[in-house]
């Protein structure tokens, strides 16, 4: 469960590398034909192995592979069915100890208090007046045991209890053709989603974890948690709510994350 | 099945179409770029107790290795979908790759240890090469089918559950890619031995009378 953190990628002198590897290889190879075969090989070897600092860094490559990325959020979005549930699991299936994991170690977790907390809510909604703990321990709870995947691949059951966001979102009069619902986080992290995932009915406020307030490292006060994307749209620490047009990103997003991260 | 000498009967074409010289090097630029990246998404999170060495990866960190991979497998699709369509609606399926049983693929595995077997029509696939093309044409389907389960578990729920769930899923993903490279591996000696297939899958050239 380690953090991902951006890697500085030291340069490393391309054509000297690959001079010497060909000529090595061309005193050992007779034959023209595999002589030429090999060297283009290498050339090809070469590039893929050195791709990750001469490639990546290039900015119009950069750029190119962003707009990629725009097209494959439109294109998750275009595959999101609203009436598909993810899979729920028994209790028994739940993965204990549920990972922590967050752009921080553990031993930096925030403490939020619960007597001076107040959610904020922002943006196109009819009620911007703030919300207390318990104001959301009055509205209608569910429970789920889902599935939650990270983008590093592994994946871990947990449940979770709260409030249907959707349910949230009607109760404060959100405009809900808007086109994101954004979050801003204790902890200084920010994300942002689409709509139609933001009123999926499995998308939660979660207020408890495994029928226990939300501890600290699961993210106390409150989380949103969304069985149809991935670990990173699920931000905890939650003080403020917004409902947009504008595009706000996230934090790793704003680095090179996939924005929809829809699974 | 290789050993009778075979006729110049078809002189005048190319020894490979056009359309299978295209999409046979889309498809290595689009695996080059799949396998590598793949390799840093797995540094990630392994599920075996190795990494592969970064140096052979692509995308410098995790989100650069996404972005390459998820660009990359839309080349794969669609290109592997013009490949396989081209390729059944020609009929040249049905023409290169059959007739083939085990037996004959055993017998032509044994003729090519003993170097007894035959390279001098390159349009005709001994029937090791026809099992060894069919058989990475089924792997890359399953490739992106174990794929779309990792990138969109929820919204393919069938093949979810047809593929034993989102965790069986990434270890079929990564046998596939295993097996890739063993494939291209084996492909790439087997094409060191014979220069003469590279250039044909390069240039239009005609093959000349034998």
């Amino acid at each position: 469960m380690k953090i991902q953190t951006r890697r500085i990628l030291t340069g490393i002198d391309t054509d000297a590398a690959l001079a010497e590897a060909r000529k090595l290889v061309t005193r050992r190879v007779e034959q023209p034909a595999r002589r030429a075969f090999l060297q283009r090989s290498l050339t090809l070897g070469g590039l893929s192995l050195l791709s990750g600092c001469s490639i990546s860094d290039n900015a119009g490559v950069e750029a190119a592979l962003a707009r990629i990325s725009r097209f494959n959020d439109a294109a998750q979005g275009w595959l999101f069915d609203p009436n598909r549930m993810a899979p729920t699991y028994s209790d028994a299936e739940i993965t204990r100890p549920f990972p922590f994991n967050a752009y921080y170690g553990e031993d930096e977790v925030r403490i939020v208090d619960e007597a001076g907390y107040r959610l904020e809510v922002t943006g196109m909604v009819a009620d911007k007046r703030s919300w207390t703990l318990a104001d959301l321990r009055a509205m209608p709870q569910q429970d789920q045991i889902t599935r939650h995947i990270c983008v590093e691949g592994w994946s871990a059951i947990g449940k979770w209890g709260g409030v249907r966001f959707g349910d949230f979102l009607r109760r404060i009069g959100a405009d809900t053709s808007a086109k994101y619902v954004g979050f801003k986080c204790a902890d200084d992290y920010y994300t942002s989603i689409d709509m139609p995932t933001a009123l999926h009915p499995q998308t939660l406020l979660a207020l408890t974890y495994d029928g226990q307030p939300l501890p600290p490292k699961y993210g106390f006060p409150m989380k949103l948690r969304m069985p149809t994307k991935l670990g990173y749209k699920n931000p905890k620490h939650i003080k403020a709510i917004f409902v947009t047009n504008t595009y706000t990103g996230g934090y790793w997003e704003d680095q090179g994350y996939n924005w929809f991260g829809g699974s | 099945m290789n050993q009778t000498p075979p006729t110049p009967r078809h002189t005048g074409r190319p020894v490979q179409p056009l359309w299978v010289r295209l999409t046979h090097w889309l498809n290595a630029l689009a695996v080059l770029v799949l396998v590598a990246s793949g390799w840093r998404i797995y540094n990630a999170a392994p599920f075996f107790p190795f990494t592969i060495p970064k140096e052979l990866t692509l995308g410098g960190w995790l989100g650069g290795a996404l972005q390459w991979h998820f660009a990359a497998m839309w080349l794969l699709a669609a290109n592997g979908l013009v490949y396989l369509g081209s390729n059944l609606f020609s009929g040249r399926l049905f023409k290169k790759f059959f007739p083939l049983s085990p037996a004959s693929i055993w017998h032509d595995a044994l003729a090519a240890l003993r170097g007894q077997l035959s390279h001098a029509d390159p349009r005709h696939y001994n029937h090791v090469q026809r099992f060894a093309y069919l058989f990475v044409m089924a792997d890359i389907v399953l490739l992106v089918l174990s794929g779309l389960v990792l990138w969109k578990s929820v919204q393919f729920g069938l093949l979810r559950e047809l593929l034993g769930g989102y965790e069986f899923a990434r270890r079929i993903h990564f046998a596939c890619m295993a097996l890739l490279v063993a494939f291209v591996a084996v492909h790439l000696v087997m094409v060191a031995l014979v220069p003469r297939s590279l250039l044909s899958m390069l240039s239009a050239q005609k093959e000349k009378s034998v």
